[in-house]
């Protein structure tokens, strides 16, 4: 049996003295989409920030192992030089830092980590040109500031191109559906759906059915108050937009 | 050496150590006024913490320090030993002074356009004595600023520029100040008159060096007339050693339908007062006043902006960006008067303040005295740490704690550059900048 991309045992984190997961079991394969549906609360956006390394939250008890090595102990930049992506909900807007910088400096960071020679202006440029036409990102946002007065559209159009100029093997999309309307919604699916493929694992993380549609997952799981209470195939997703979280609630959790 | 015990000294805080020695070959007005400025020096006195535009700067280790006099150009200092102060790409003429003296094997004026005048201030004591005595401390302070009294009082040489109605100089003016104190503190009070006539346009460079780490006083005053429709830019760079005083005063008179910027950058300096003064004499007139203080260790900055709206329809913009790293300290103190008849000014003020650590403090505060009633005058200012979700972001997508810190702090600043035209002084500044980053290399292979 080969390493999971990630491996999660009976994650405890609190923040503040709250519990917010309390006893979380998730392992993604290489070539797997998971995708994590849960009530606000309910914990989605903390295993995000868990996985991408934010040092705010207190971790009580559980490992979490990325490709058989203990990502807890790892700086958030080693995360990502090992291939661990998130795809922010909330993209962060750096005034006075331009988009193309912030790319160059991010890919000859991960580059360099992994012992790759780094990218001059021009061959940046290139790869960012071939990345961008998978989520149809407006040339013109290479020379803006980061996500700074980038639509709701655009913010999230830019993660997935960074997603894709990084060239992940773990890809977690933290709530990327929200704010998004029908068309950009399919654009960014397509986007993830061409970086599918047989080495890399994805955790898409949403609130709503709809993304669902369009990324059509392996795996479901329904996180309600920090603990995975029910999983399944992609047909979960549909019961779950007909009954609501109501439903599994009420269910004891299945393992 | 030999004459060492015959060396002038001045201890500021012993008052009958300060004379009037007007420059050699000074005329006879300008030996009066230098009479009249150490006058009123003795009756003003060194100002204290308990003076309003002092408050926060203390001068103590300036009065209680027994400074050399420099009489003479040190012998030592040849081409060689200046060329670590080059900024590279920048080309024009180039005024060299040590330790207050005109170096003329050093300087080199180039070819200037016919007209245009540019030597050391004492060479137009003879033929230009009556232009500089329509101008030499017409502007500048010395009723109520004791070091503009004292420079005015004392100083030994400065440059004169003056470029004529209706010329354009392609290149900067570049003044470099070098102190080379050799372990004894020494003062130099640098005087310059820059008068730009009507529709000229140039810039100048005053750059402030020290050979080594020694303590010593810059006492600098710069006058500066920008004609109707002229275009003047001053720069001020402030690169002395990390024990050096530094007081400038800059304080510019601007006719109808002028444009100046000044633009500051300090770098340098153990205790450094960087007054900027424009007075808006003319209608329509624009004034910039762009600023960039990085003080760290234990340097303390303090930038004292005086703009002055004496006639309508003038607009003036204070931007001031500080980085205060380690127990640095730094005020940004911006002043704006807009006198009765001058309707229709519209004066903006910010001041952006980045505190690398929590030991770092600034002190930031507006103060309009506005007696027009039709303005708009808004300020406004900024004190922040580095943001923690975009040093996350950027970690997230592979950088270095560090070199997340530096891109975000090399941001902050680079607004402040962005302002500058001389593309040689502007990379020169973002090297230095880098420089003081965390692992600035990294940062400085992703720009």
């Amino acid at each position: 049996m080969t390493t999971p991309i990630l491996e999660i045992k009976n994650l405890h984190v609190s923040i503040e003295g709250e519990e917010i997961l309390r006893g979380l079991d998730l392992t993604i394969n290489a070539g797997e989409v998971h995708s994590i549906m849960g009530p606000n609360g309910s914990g989605k956006s903390t295993l995000a920030n868990i996985i991408a390394g934010r040092d705010e939250y207190e971790i009580t008890n559980g490992t979490v192992q990325y490709k058989g090595e203990d990502l807890l102990e790892m700086e958030p930049d080693e995360r990502a030089a090992a291939g661990v992506f998130l795809a922010f909900q909330y993209p962060v807007e750096i005034p006075g830092v331009r988009t193309t910088q912030f790319l160059r400096a991010s890919v000859n960071a991960i580059r360099e980590a992994r012992g790759e020679p780094e990218l001059d202006a021009m061959e940046a440029l290139t790869l960012f040109r071939e990345k961008m036409k998978l989520v149809e990102m407006p040339e013109d946002l290479l020379k803006r500031n980061v996500n700074e007065g980038f639509s709701g559209g655009e913010k999230k159009r830019h993660e997935i191109f960074q997603m894709a100029v990084l060239d992940p093997a773990l890809c977690v999309l933290d709530e990327t559906d929200s704010g998004l309307d029908i068309d950009a919604l399919k654009v960014v699916a397509h986007g993830v759906n061409t970086m599918r493929s047989a080495e890399r694992g994805f955790l898409v993380i949403t609130h709503y059915q709809r993304l669902l549609d369009y990324i059509v997952p392996d795996y479901v799981h329904v996180l309600v108050d920090g603990r995975i209470v029910k999983s399944g195939g992609k047909e979960l997703a549909l019961e779950l937009e007909e009954k609501g979280y109501g439903w599994v609630e009420k269910e004891p959790a299945t393992v | 050496m030999t004459n060492l015990t015959e060396a002038r000294t001045m201890q500021l805080s012993d008052l009958s150590s300060v004379e009037p020695t007007p420059a050699d070959r000074a005329p006879t007005w300008l030996r009066e006024l230098a009479q009249r400025a150490i006058a009123r020096f003795s009756e003003m006195g060194l100002p204290t913490t308990r003076d309003e535009q002092w408050r926060l700067t203390s001068i103590k280790s300036i009065a209680s320090t027994l400074f050399r006099v420099p009489e003479e150009l040190p012998a030592n200092i040849d081409a060689t030993v200046l060329e670590r102060f080059d900024m590279p790409g920048l080309e024009g003429p180039k005024l060299v002074f040590i330790n207050g003296l005109f170096a003329p094997n050093l300087s080199d004026l180039g070819a200037l356009p016919d007209g245009v005048r540019l030597m050391p201030l004492t060479e137009a004591f003879n033929e230009l004595s009556d232009e500089l005595e329509l101008h030499l401390g017409r502007y500048a302070d010395i009723e109520k600023d004791a070091f503009t009294a004292l420079n005015t009082g004392s100083f030994r040489e400065g440059v004169f520029v003056h470029v004529p109605n209706g010329v354009k100089l392609e290149k900067p003016i570049r003044i470099l100040n070098v102190s080379d104190a050799r372990g004894e503190p020494i003062i130099t009070n640098p005087r310059n008159l820059i008068v730009g006539g009507d529709e000229s346009e140039f810039a100048v460079i005053e750059d402030y060096v020290s050979t080594g780490q020694d303590v010593h006083f810059t006492n600098a005053v710069t006058e500066v007339v920008v004609g109707a429709r002229a275009n003047v830019s001053h720069y001020l760079i402030e690169r002395e050693s990390e024990k050096a005083f530094n007081i400038s005063t800059l304080q510019i008179q601007q006719e109808e339908e002028s444009n100046f910027s000044s633009h500051t950058v300090l770098l340098g300096g153990a205790l450094v007062r960087n007054n900027v003064r424009p007075v808006l004499n003319g209608e329509r007139c624009d004034s910039l006043l762009n600023g960039l203080y990085l003080p760290a260790k234990k340097q303390h900055m303090d930038n004292h902006m005086l703009v002055h709206h004496a006639r309508p329809n003038c607009d003036s913009r204070q931007f001031y960006i500080g980085v205060l790293d380690d127990d640095a300290t730094a005020v940004f103190s911006g002043r704006i008067i807009v006198d009765q008849i001058a309707q229709k000014t519209d004066a903006k003020q910010h001041s952006g303040n980045l505190l690398l650590t929590d030991r770092a403090r600034i002190n930031t505060h507006p103060q309009l005295e506005i007696y027009a009633d039709d303005v708009k005058c808004t300020h406004g200012a900024t004190i922040g740490q580095l943001d923690a979700d975009a040093i996350f972001y950027l970690r997230a997508r592979g950088l270095s704690q560090e070199a997340a810190r530096g891109m975000l702090i090399h941001a902050f600043a680079m607004e402040s550059l962005e302002r500058m035209q001389i593309d040689a002084v502007k990379d020169f500044i973002e090297q230095e900048l880098l420089k003081r980053l965390p692992e600035g290399k990294s940062t400085k292979k992703s720009l």
